[in-house]
């Protein structure tokens, strides 16, 4: 099994879930995140004082897929959050060691 | 049909028929109280709606604004000094405020007569409008008693303890506010030109004993409460301008019962006035985000609404004296005055006045002080007659150019009360209480470490 986690453009969130439903993946875990890579940030100015905001507003998607199917969702999910512009983000891939699906007990591939 | 029956159907008619018609005199003597009551019903509505508009400035008005501008952990607090307020000044207002007010009282500060509201009831007080109740009145009044110590809470926020500001606030409106608004307002007063002061100053609806009390002493609060930790090294962005944003519209519109209702009836003078403030306001918020589009590229949300305070703020003095032009211009200069002053100023001499209350009110009020002095004219206010009935000129425009000396001497007597005032206030309040909160409750949010609670318990 391959943990994928991928920091997206906030607004990529939606092609993203439509890609990989669309390839039958559909169960991920989201959250709201900030960070920034190459990206630089931008200015933000309240009443004469100026910030710097380099930490921008990005979702992380997290899922787990069988080792056979990690190459077809990581390419899915990397063509549809691309805009070709930096800031699109980055996918890490990690082993996973077990699975457990709490309802019933269900161990490895089964449980996802 | 029975006989008795009949009878009591004609008799109203009949005794009509044998009554002798009513004098001349008892019709008119019944129609000038039919008009008097007429006129005090108008009035009376007017005022009431007024009094409940300025008290809607205060909560949620600037509450909102206010809260919106400081950081998430003090959102309460800051929220806190406004409500808080609304109850405080409203006892100290009915035991003694009012009649160290409006108390007839020497040239500074009223006497005791009004003391616990004694005599204040269903009768009008005539010294100050003759149509209304004088409870109308003294309600009204409060509102604006109310709103001043608020807007002082712009410079202190994020840092003061709250039994501090509580005393220092009791402290303020009967050291500082209540001797002005005598001054200016009641019956005899140094500054009230419509009641024989020795220097007549115009201030129709408070540019001195609201905003320039309550924003120089700001300033003397921030820097006797010095910066906030973290202040120019961390971000202190504004949590949430969409509340500002809601909260300053409120300020907008709560501003016509302060500024159309200090008409004190639902006159011509009222209009004027609604109209002035509207215009003023336009403009200043125009040039507020105009020179900041020039500075920075941008015009900005915060701007704006910055820019609209600035312009009720320098109109409340001019706005039962001016027209709707020379209005717009006082609400320009305004705008471009105030957006230096936070932007400019503050940066350059270093001092934390969190939510710029000296910067707003502080320099708007003055500059609305001083060009009332140019733009008050007796063509919408003949209030002022000499000892013949004669309406008298206002300002320069009217050619009176003497007027500006007489703002610019109330000018500096509110500035002086305000600082030396302020000082001692704050230097009781240290001695009883500490004025300001320690390293670990600033750091940790006056939220919690004043009052135990969170503004947004999201995952609740």
């Amino acid at each position: 099994m391959k943990k994928i986690e991928a920091i997206i453009q906030p607004h990529k969130l939606e092609d993203v879930k439509e890609a990989l439903k669309a390839i039958g993946i559909d169960g991920m875990t989201i959250t709201e995140v900030r960070g920034h890579g190459r990206q630089k940030g931008h200015k933000e100015v309240y009443r004469g004082m100026e910030y710097q905001v380099d930490l921008l507003p990005k979702v992380k998607v997290e899922m787990v897929v069988p080792d056979g199917r990690a190459n077809e969702v990581i390419h899915t999910l990397v063509t549809s959050a691309r805009t070709g512009k930096i800031g699109d983000g980055k996918v890490f891939v990690y082993e996973v060691a077990e699975a457990i699906r709490i309802r019933n007990d269900d161990r490895g591939e089964g449980a996802l | 049909m029975p006989y008795r029956f009949w009878v009591a159907l004609l008799a109203p008619a009949l005794a009509l028929a044998q009554a002798a018609p009513p004098s001349t005199e008892t019709r008119l003597a019944n129609l000038e109280t039919a008009v008097k009551s007429a006129q005090s019903a108008g009035d009376n509505a007017w005022m009431l709606v007024s009094a409940a508009l300025v008290l809607m400035m205060t909560g949620p008005g600037l509450a909102l604004f206010y809260g919106g501008l400081v950081r998430r952990k003090n959102v309460l607090s800051t929220m806190m000094h406004s409500f808080a307020l609304m109850a405080v000044v409203s006892v100290v207002w009915a035991i003694a405020g009012y009649s160290l007010a409006f108390g007839e009282g020497n040239a500074f500060i009223g006497d005791l007569r009004y003391l616990f509201l004694n005599g204040v009831g269903g009768a009008p007080n005539a010294d100050y409008a003759a149509t209304i109740p004088q409870q109308t009145f003294m309600i009204y009044q409060l509102m604006f008693a109310i709103i001043t110590p608020a807007l002082i809470s712009g410079a202190y926020a994020e840092r003061m303890k709250f039994s501090a500001m509580l005393l220092f606030t009791v402290l303020w409106l009967l050291i500082v506010y209540l001797p002005l608004a005598h001054m200016i307002w009641g019956k005899g007063g140094l500054l009230n030109a419509f009641s024989g002061g020795k220097i007549p100053c115009f201030d129709f609806a408070g540019g001195t004993v609201v905003h320039i009390s309550s924003g120089v002493s700001a300033l003397v609060c921030a820097l006797y409460l010095g910066k906030r930790r973290g202040y120019m090294t961390e971000p202190m962005k504004p949590h949430s301008l969409v509340i500002s944003v809601i909260g300053a519209c409120l300020l907008w519109v709560g501003w016509f019962g302060f500024n159309a209702g200090s008409a004190l009836a639902a006159s011509a003078l009222a209009t004027s006035a609604f109209v002035a403030t509207h215009f003023a306001t336009a403009a200043a918020a125009l040039a507020w985000m105009a020179a900041e589009w020039m500075k920075n590229g941008k015009a900005s949300m915060l701007g704006g609404i910055s820019g609209a305070v600035a312009g009720l703020v320098a109109i409340t003095p001019a706005s039962g004296f001016v027209t709707p032009f020379p209005a717009m211009l006082i609400g320009l200069a305004a705008g471009v005055l105030c957006f230096l002053m936070v932007t400019a100023v503050k940066s350059k001499f270093g001092y934390d006045d969190t939510l710029d209350a000296f910067g707003v009110h502080g320099a708007g009020g003055t500059l609305g002080a001083l060009l009332t002095g140019i733009f008050a004219t007796n063509a919408v206010n003949d209030g002022l007659k000499d000892s013949a009935g004669k309406v008298m000129p206002l300002g320069m425009i009217d050619g009176n150019s003497g007027q500006i000396l007489n703002q610019a001497i109330g000018v500096a007597i509110s500035w002086a009360l305000a600082i030396v005032g302020t000082l001692i206030i704050l230097k009781i309040c240290d001695v009883v209480f500490g004025v300001r909160a320690s390293a670990e409750q600033e750091l940790e949010g006056l939220d919690v470490s004043m009052h135990g609670e969170e503004g947004y318990n999201l995952e609740s």
